[in-house]
């Protein structure tokens, strides 16, 4: 693994640098650093959603509830901000994060305890989660002009050159790369993923694993909602509509083995920075929203044909191993 | 032993000739040559690895040969597919049986097959009539319309040979079919085995155990490394000669003498029970003891060392480890308590691919490589190092990905992984089901040597010649009960079978 991922991440980040300097072939101004930060801040509730669902799917789940998830913490959050006008901001993000977790955990103890397959378990949520920001909104918009300056400001505040709403992304990968390499919580991850039989046998409980893979994935969601609102200073019952599958490309661009066990932080983030740049640079040297499209399906293909390929040579090099030793 | 006393030997309803098959890096079969008669059981004999896989492939479709002839009849064929192969006449009853739970017998039966009406649909009413002639035959005790995952193995077996006579095949191949039978099924399938003889069907019967190859073949082929070693008839040849051409050496002393000195209690067993599976099991286990479970399949041998190392919960009952009692909620408990389950799935003990070698040996001992919640690399690899090297197992790095490693390799991680727990009390769940001789003497030497450094053993075996080779002390169990607590002298094959069949008089005879 140590060998793979690298080599993995390596034709990752060059197909990112590729794009890069076509694009700056036609107009130089993309590779401005003040532009790039500015593509890697609006990538950034991708990479947050991106580590998540990297969780949940290496545990052999999957998390279609993420993006509802995020719109219904964002109107619970811009609700609140325009009846307590005065919450410090740290309670709001507090109050997001707890929400996006405790709809996490519902998730989780459905698939933990009922053993409800996730993709049903997740795809009831999503619709469930909706239908309640409907219910809480009425339907109706939370605008800018209601919301208080500090609400919306928080995000876009500059830190360093950078808008908060990177820093966050930035210390959220920080956290993650920890916690996957050095804890045994993402030991276990890895290990309910790759072979949850033996993952039972070596004393990792399965299900409570996979729970708190939901409730991670959850409680990003929700910190995203509030980050996602006021950043953009809306909150409507439609927001992020469809984002789910764009957190899962990412994934499945950086290659997080859709089965369960194989993937890397690194790889979650350039998958993610790579549909960042692809939506960013390309309508940039119009190119028509067509081949966007087609350029990150196409790359979702690659990634996985890539994989599948890695595999095998795997099963050859079994082979002559066996051979080696008789 | 079968009398049949040379038959006049008819010609060969399948005749592979020279067969040569090659993999990426790997000859697995080398110009071997297999004759199948009509009406004959021919046994093929080799270790893991001889080929004989390989061989029930090619001969079903499955794999093309590379060089050599194969004839039915005499005729020089070829089989491109699966398909080719069922319609000269050739099926397989496989190991892990190949049919669809969610179907019903009938229909497991005649699937690519199916009677036709008028329309083109299939005729289910007509399925079923000839289904249930089928299952009539060969005496099988269910309905054609009972769902395939209500059946146990055995039945799921009878579905398969079921399966088999409705193609009408000529050449039956048995692929390890006893291997999750109980004692009772076996005698049934040898029965069928008989009655498929008699309808002059041609048999192929792999398996590793020589009693019953014994019993039931007629001829004999010896593979050995992908090569042809010889054949001859079963009648001619003893069971010593045939595991000397199986092994290419002579195999005398097959079980480690060992000083059979045992401690003090590590564990002591009080009354565990549960609602369904078993109940009232109370035993005692000391230091450097290896204790052999016995029963036939079904006798709740698994489902209580399951509950024991903490996966599922008995409805009553203590254990007791070093004098304090202990309650095993989970897995973690128990590995916390010294006590580790090597279970008989091998896909369940199997190694996890993603993690690089030493993690994977680590991964039950984190919580001793880490600290104030972080694991340290520095420490793990350490302790992984220990491990591998007393194992001496051959990686070019402990970073390497486990699935570079060959099989032999992955199994000596996954022991290493459970020795760097320190456990005291290891169980192993059919510790040397389905494999070769070879590789059964040097499982039965480590054991014999972790009894030795004072680990205690509780072995759960299935075969007589094994449990008496390696325990000190037996314990016999019948439907979820312990029939029986036997050491010394009291552990003979005889009393074995009888406690565990719950034979009391002599009218059954305990097979020798």
């Amino acid at each position: 693994m140590m060998r793979f991922i690298p080599v993995r991440e390596a034709i990752l980040g060059s197909a990112i640098l590729i794009l890069i300097i076509l694009v700056a072939s036609r107009f130089a101004g993309f590779v401005a650093p003040s532009n790039l930060a500015n593509v890697f801040n609006d990538t950034a509730p991708l990479i947050i959603l991106a580590l998540g669902q990297m969780v949940v799917i290496l545990t052999r789940c999957i998390d279609l509830s993420v993006a509802a998830n995020l719109a219904l913490t964002g109107m619970a959050v811009a609700m609140i901000n325009v009846a307590m006008p005065g919450l410090p901001i740290p309670v709001i993000i507090a109050i997001a994060v707890l929400m996006g977790g405790i709809m996490g955990a519902i998730n989780g103890v459905l698939v933990w305890k009922l053993s409800i397959p996730p993709i049903v378990v997740t795809l009831g949520t999503m619709t469930i989660f909706r239908g309640i920001i409907f219910l809480i909104s009425d339907g109706k918009w939370v605008n800018s002009h209601e919301m208080s300056a500090a609400f919306t400001g928080f995000p876009r505040a500059v830190l360093l050159g950078l808008p908060v709403l990177s820093w966050i992304a930035i210390i959220t990968v920080i956290t993650f790369g920890i916690m996957m390499a050095r804890t045994q919580f993402g030991r276990s991850i890895f290990a309910v993923g790759g072979n949850p039989h033996a993952a039972v046998y070596t004393g990792i409980n399965v299900g409570k694993t996979q729970f708190w893979a939901f409730v991670v994935s959850g409680a990003l969601a929700g910190l995203t909602g509030y980050l996602w609102v006021a950043r953009y200073a809306v909150a409507y019952v439609d927001i992020a509509g469809g984002f789910e599958l764009e957190v899962v490309a990412a994934c499945v661009i950086g290659g997080i083995s859709i089965a369960g066990g194989i993937g890397s932080v690194g790889g979650a983030v350039l998958g993610a920075i790579f549909l960042g740049v692809v939506k960013n640079a390309l309508p940039v040297v119009n190119i028509s929203p067509f081949w966007q499209l087609a350029i990150s399906g196409s790359a979702i293909l690659i990634a996985v044909a890539f994989n599948a390929r890695s595999g095998r040579t795997k099963g050859r090099i079994i082979l002559k191993s066996a051979e080696a030793t008789q | 032993m079968t009398p049949h006393a040379a038959p006049a030997t008819p010609s060969a309803v399948v005749s592979m000739d020279l067969i040569t098959k090659t993999f990426p890096g790997v000859k697995a079969l080398d110009q071997v040559k297999l004759d199948l008669y009509p009406g004959q059981v021919t046994a093929l004999v080799g270790e893991n690895g001889a080929g004989k896989s390989t061989t029930v492939k090619i001969l079903t479709g499955i794999y093309q040969t590379d060089g050599g002839t194969i004839r039915i009849d005499g005729d020089p064929v070829t089989f491109g597919t699966p398909n080719d192969a069922a319609k000269a006449g050739i099926t397989a009853i496989h190991q892990e049986t190949v049919l669809f739970d969610e179907l019903s017998v009938a229909e497991n039966i005649y699937i690519g097959h199916a009677p036709r009406n008028r329309f083109g649909l299939i005729d289910t009413a007509q399925m079923h009539r000839n289904a249930s002639k089928l299952l009539a035959d060969i005496g099988a005790p269910f309905s054609s319309h009972t769902q395939l995952r209500d059946l146990g193995i055995a039945n799921k077996h009878l579905v398969a040979i079921a399966r088999a006579l409705s193609v009408d095949a000529r050449v039956v191949i048995m692929d390890e079919p006893t291997a999750a039978l109980s004692h009772k099924e076996i005698e049934e399938l040898y029965e069928l085995v008989e009655t498929l003889k008699a309808q002059g069907k041609a048999i192929l019967f792999i398996s590793h155990k020589f009693d019953e190859i014994f019993r039931i073949a007629d001829r004999y082929t010896v593979f050995r490394d992908g090569g042809f070693v010889g054949d001859g008839l079963i009648a001619e040849i003893t069971e010593g000669d045939l595991v000397s051409m199986m092994v290419g050496r002579s195999v005398d002393q097959i079980f480690p003498d060992r000083a059979r000195e045992v401690g003090e209690e590590v564990l002591k067993v009080v009354g565990y029970s549960h609602p369904t599976e078993f109940a009232d099991i109370n035993f005692d286990l000391k230091r450097g003891e290896i204790l052999g479970f016995y029963g036939l399949v079904g006798a709740g041998r698994s489902e209580f060392m399951q509950a024991l190392f903490g996966i599922t919960k008995p409805s009553k009952g203590v254990c007791r480890v070093n004098g304090n009692i202990k309650v095993m909620r989970s897995p973690a408990d128990a590995v916390e308590n010294g006590i580790v389950y090597v279970p008989e799935d091998r896909g369940k003990q199997g190694a996890v691919i993603g993690l690089p070698i030493f993690q994977n040996i680590t991964l039950p001992s984190l919580g001793r490589t880490s600290r104030s919640g972080f694991l340290r690399l520095a420490e793990e690899f350490k302790l992984a190092r220990e491990y591998a090297e007393r194992l001496d197992l051959r990686a070019a790095s402990l970073d390497q990905d486990i699935g570079n490693l060959s099989g032999g390799n992955q199994q000596k991680v996954v022991i290493a992984k459970w020795l760097a727990t320190q456990p005291q009390v290891i169980i192993l769940d059919e510790p040397t089901k389905g494999i070769d001789i070879g590789s059964k003497a040097a499982v039965h030497e480590f054991m014999a040597e972790l009894a030795a450094q004072g680990l205690s053993v509780i072995m759960v075996s299935s075969e007589i010649p094994e449990i008496i080779g390696m325990s000190d002390r037996v314990i016999v169990m019948r439907d979820g009960l312990i029939a029986a607590e036997l050491s010394g002298d009291d552990v003979t094959p005889e009393l074995l079978v009888r406690h565990a069949a719950g034979i009391t008089t002599q009218t059954e005879g305990a097979p020798q």
